[in-house]
């Protein structure tokens, strides 16, 4: 497919400002939040409607010109990476909020909608959306849609697919279908739940029907420091076993903490081992009583020191902290790489432990930011790409630590997705009959092959030359993931 | 031991195969009424059965799906807690893995989340005998398409379920039922408002006369959402839950006649069709006794923005869900075969054409 005709026939859909060729135009478009892959599209489409989506999937579909859709670009596992032979298609103009229903607790939006901006827009009403993923600010529904985000509150309120009733997807020969729907189920089997998370790879979401939440009466936070990470982590486990589960529950380690504390001043104990933010919501009595029971279960798990936060001033920059984590580590090292495993709770100390082991043997440094709650892990390795070798390093270490993941009965994703940054991993995580059950299932949507090819799913021929590689000997097409 | 009835259930599945005759997946034999008729071989995995792994501290349970949901429940209850759909059995040897196949939530399920909503993975076998693992043992899991999820209320049409993980809930520290004499409507409007509020609802329920509301959580939580709601307080308010509503016990389901599920957004008015109701899930699951048509019913319900489900009592070879839209229908063909490309897996229970 060249680039001219493609052009020209999009022209025929779109208006000039609506699609991009030039060099300068597509170079904004050449990586999401995993800057380390990067490569040029070659074209960029902005519809700004829905007929416009499926005219275009309908012409890519016939010219089998591949498809990658893309919100704002803060996926952080290379999900949006575009291919020189591919059309990258922005929902970003399908942004505004079509209905927000306040008796049905319901909004219905266009997918470049930012998630924020959905429980701005629902505040006024006593209501909220629940999942808030650290880039809430700025990532789109429609991304969260594709990655099924989390965010720190799920554990008590779940992920985006507990938190989406119906979703208006384009096909990949442009036919528009509804799934889900405005009722709590729909009949036949639960496509909701296969959409979300897919990575674009089943269907272009063109619009979403959210539920909202009442916002909580009151939310209250503690923070613990601990001497020692176990004992932060049971302390984790023992909060759980007394019945109470935390709208948040937030772990850092050391190097985290100081990064955190020197970038937002969020009064965190800076020589704690371990710090814990416990954060519990609902009527006023109630969280008063959970309050004292966290506070008295982290003092008796060895706490070195227990606050509640004084003021709603002061719970927003004990958070404020924890969402900046990320931003903060990358103020004490020129790069970082953040790997999204998760593994069942108990398992902690002992990946912990092997973490620091491989740090030590990789000679990087590397933050923990975890969501304890859920088990869902943040290392964040500390590289410079300018030294020769080191990105290198880095992910083969990464990949370490989501091998490990694995090998203690969690997963190489939590919610990040896999993208084009883990699918080496997922011929560790799935056997090979598992791996053609995806594969047959994309077939089920997409025959040709044309939504996000390359993502997700790796190839049989991939998956054997990264079992050669991980054995020690040379490969190939593991080794050229796309990075230049 | 265990291996060998997995390994029977394959070869069972294999000859099957062979042959080319379907079979039909069968547990406790609670949901035979359920679906489309039963059709083909009966292929018996009610005795591959047992609790796998069990963590407290972690919110999952692992078991087998001939496990009895009795057992599961009472084993959780051990240690404080529950499974958070409140699946209704109907019947005291139903199993987990016909559970989650039939994807039923109980009246929880507005305020707590649905079957799918706590099934975290599975391990099942495909049309071709594959042995598949998807998912997992964690709360947070995105690598791979969502298939344990898939699985979920897809009445065994896509494979054999073996076994299940499913995030489990701590038994709330208090909870209470109030009842107040209201007019479906009332009680609609009632259950409707409350939801917009953080109240503590755990259940909520018309009978046609009376409104049931159910507050579970914190002693204090529940103390003050009483002074709200208000009503008078049901001493068995459990067992009304349990027996009445989730198992079907209130006269209401026991009568002749054809019973409708119509799952709508709880604001659908309460005139959408004669005939007698029973309104649950705050309104968004709602029981119909009607002499109409099928395609009458799931008309009116279509119109009110949901479906309907000819749930029990009704003619079986119609066809018992909402029909769909050509395009998913081809999405559900599409998928049946890539899951079961020999069509082995319980034909017509969810739809006549596969």
């Amino acid at each position: 497919m060249k680039k001219n005709e493609l052009y020209t026939a999009l022209r025929r859909i779109l208006p000039e400002d609506a699609v991009l060729i030039e060099e300068e135009d597509l170079r904004p478009y050449e990586c999401d939040g995993l800057s380390a892959y990067r490569q040029l599209p070659m074209l960029v489409a902005l519809p700004r409607s829905v007929d416009e989506v499926q005219e275009i999937l309908r012409l890519c579909h016939d010219l089998e010109v591949p498809v990658v859709a893309r919100g704002t670009g803060t996926g952080l596992s290379g999900g949006a990476l575009p291919l020189a032979d591919g059309l990258v298609l922005s929902l970003a103009r399908l942004n505004r909020i079509l209905d927000i229903d306040p008796v049905g607790r319901t909004a219905r939006v266009q997918p470049g909608v930012r998630n924020l901006a959905i429980s701005d827009a629902a505040r006024s009403h006593g209501l909220y959306y629940a999942p808030d993923p650290s880039s809430q600010i700025a990532c789109t529904i429609g991304g969260n849609i594709a990655e099924n985000s989390g965010g720190v509150h799920c554990l008590k309120y779940g992920l985006t697919v507990h938190n989406v009733l119906k979703l208006e997807v384009v096909t990949v020969e442009g036919e528009l279908v509804t799934i889900g729907g405005d009722a709590l189920d729909s009949p036949g089997y639960d496509l909701l739940a296969l959409m979300i998370g897919s990575e674009g790879m089943l269907g272009v979401v063109v619009e979403v029907t959210v539920r909202l939440l009442p916002i909580p009466e009151r939310a209250q936070v503690v923070l613990a420091a601990f001497d020692d990470v176990e004992k932060a982590g049971t302390a984790v486990g023992e909060i759980i076993a007394a019945g109470i589960i935390p709208a948040g529950l937030e772990m850092m380690d050391r190097l985290a903490i100081r990064a955190a504390e020197d970038f937002v001043h969020a009064g965190y104990p800076t020589d704690a081992a371990a710090m814990l933010l416990c954060e519990v919501d609902g009527s006023n009595q109630e969280v008063s009583e959970h309050i004292l029971a966290v506070r008295e279960l982290m003092q008796s798990c060895g706490a070195t020191e227990v606050r509640t936060a004084r003021s709603e001033g002061e719970r927003q920059r004990f958070w404020q902290g924890r969402k900046s984590a990320f931003p903060a580590v990358g103020r004490i090292s020129p790069d970082y790489y953040c790997m999204d495993g998760t593994i069942p709770r108990h398992r902690l100390p002992e990946v912990l432990k092997r973490t620091t082991e491989l740090s030590r043997e990789y000679d990087l440094r590397v933050a923990n930011v975890f969501h304890a709650g859920d088990g869902n892990m943040h290392p964040l390795i500390l590289y410079d790409a300018n030294n020769p070798g080191e990105l290198e390093r880095t992910e083969e270490l990464g990949g370490k630590i989501l091998e490990l993941c694995v090998a203690v009965g969690g997963t190489i994703t939590g919610e990040h997705g896999v993208g084009v940054e883990k699918i080496n991993q997922m011929c560790v995580q799935f056997d090979a009959e598992e791996l053609e059950q995806f594969r047959a299932l994309k077939r089920a949507f997409d025959s040709r092959q044309l939504l996000n090819p390359g993502k997700g799913v790796p190839t049989p021929r991939r998956c054997s030359e990264y079992r050669l590689l991980r054995a020690g000997k040379g490969g190939g097409e593991a080794q050229e993931v796309g990075r230049s | 031991m265990t291996g060998d009835r997995e390994q029977k259930i394959l070869e069972q599945l294999q000859d099957a195969a062979a042959e080319g005759t379907p079979v039909c997946i069968t547990g406790g034999g609670t949901k035979g009424f359920l679906g489309g008729q039963p059709r083909g071989i009966p292929l018996d995995v009610s005795g591959h059965r047992g609790i796998i792994s069990y963590e407290p501290k972690e919110l999952v349970i692992t078991a087998r799906c001939g496990t009895p949901l009795a057992e599961l429940e009472s084993v959780l209850a051990g240690s404080g807690q529950m499974i958070g759909f409140e699946p209704p059995a109907f019947g005291e040897h139903a199993t987990l893995g016909g559970t989650v196949a039939a994807g039923l939530s109980g009246p929880r399920r507005p305020y707590a989340g649905s079957a799918r909503d706590f099934v975290l993975g599975v391990r099942m076998l495909n049309g071709h005998g594959q042995n598949l693992r998807f998912g997992g043992e964690v709360m947070k899991n995105v690598a791979g398409y969502d298939i344990s999820r898939l699985m979920t209320g897809a009445m065994g049409t896509l494979g054999v379920i073996l076994e299940v993980s499913l995030k489990v809930l701590p038994i709330p520290a208090l909870e209470t039922t109030l009842v107040q004499s209201r007019s479906p409507s009332d009680a609609l409007d009632a259950m409707v408002n409350w939801a917009r509020s953080p109240l503590p609802l755990s259940a909520a329920c018309s009978d046609g006369e009376r409104l049931y509301v159910r507050l579970s959580g914190a002693a204090s939580a529940v103390n003050a959402a009483r002074e709200i709601i208000g009503g008078e307080p049901m001493e068995e308010g459990e067992a009304f839950w349990r027996d009445r509503v989730r198992e079907h016990g209130h006269a209401f389901f026991r009568n002749a006649g054809p019973l409708w599920r119509i799952s709508v957004p709880a604001t659908a008015t309460t005139e959408m069709l004669p005939g007698s109701w029973f309104i649950e899930w705050g309104g968004a699951q709602r029981w119909l006794r009607t002499d109409l048509q099928p395609k009458a019913v799931q008309a009116a319900a279509a119109e009110a923005g949901g479906h309907a489900t000819c749930f029990r009592g009704g003619d079986r070879q119609v066809g018992v869900y909402q029909p769909l839209s050509e395009s998913l229908m081809r999405l559900h063909r599409n998928l049946k075969q890539a899951f079961d490309p020999q069509g082995l897996f319980n034909p017509g229970r969810l739809y006549p054409d596969f």
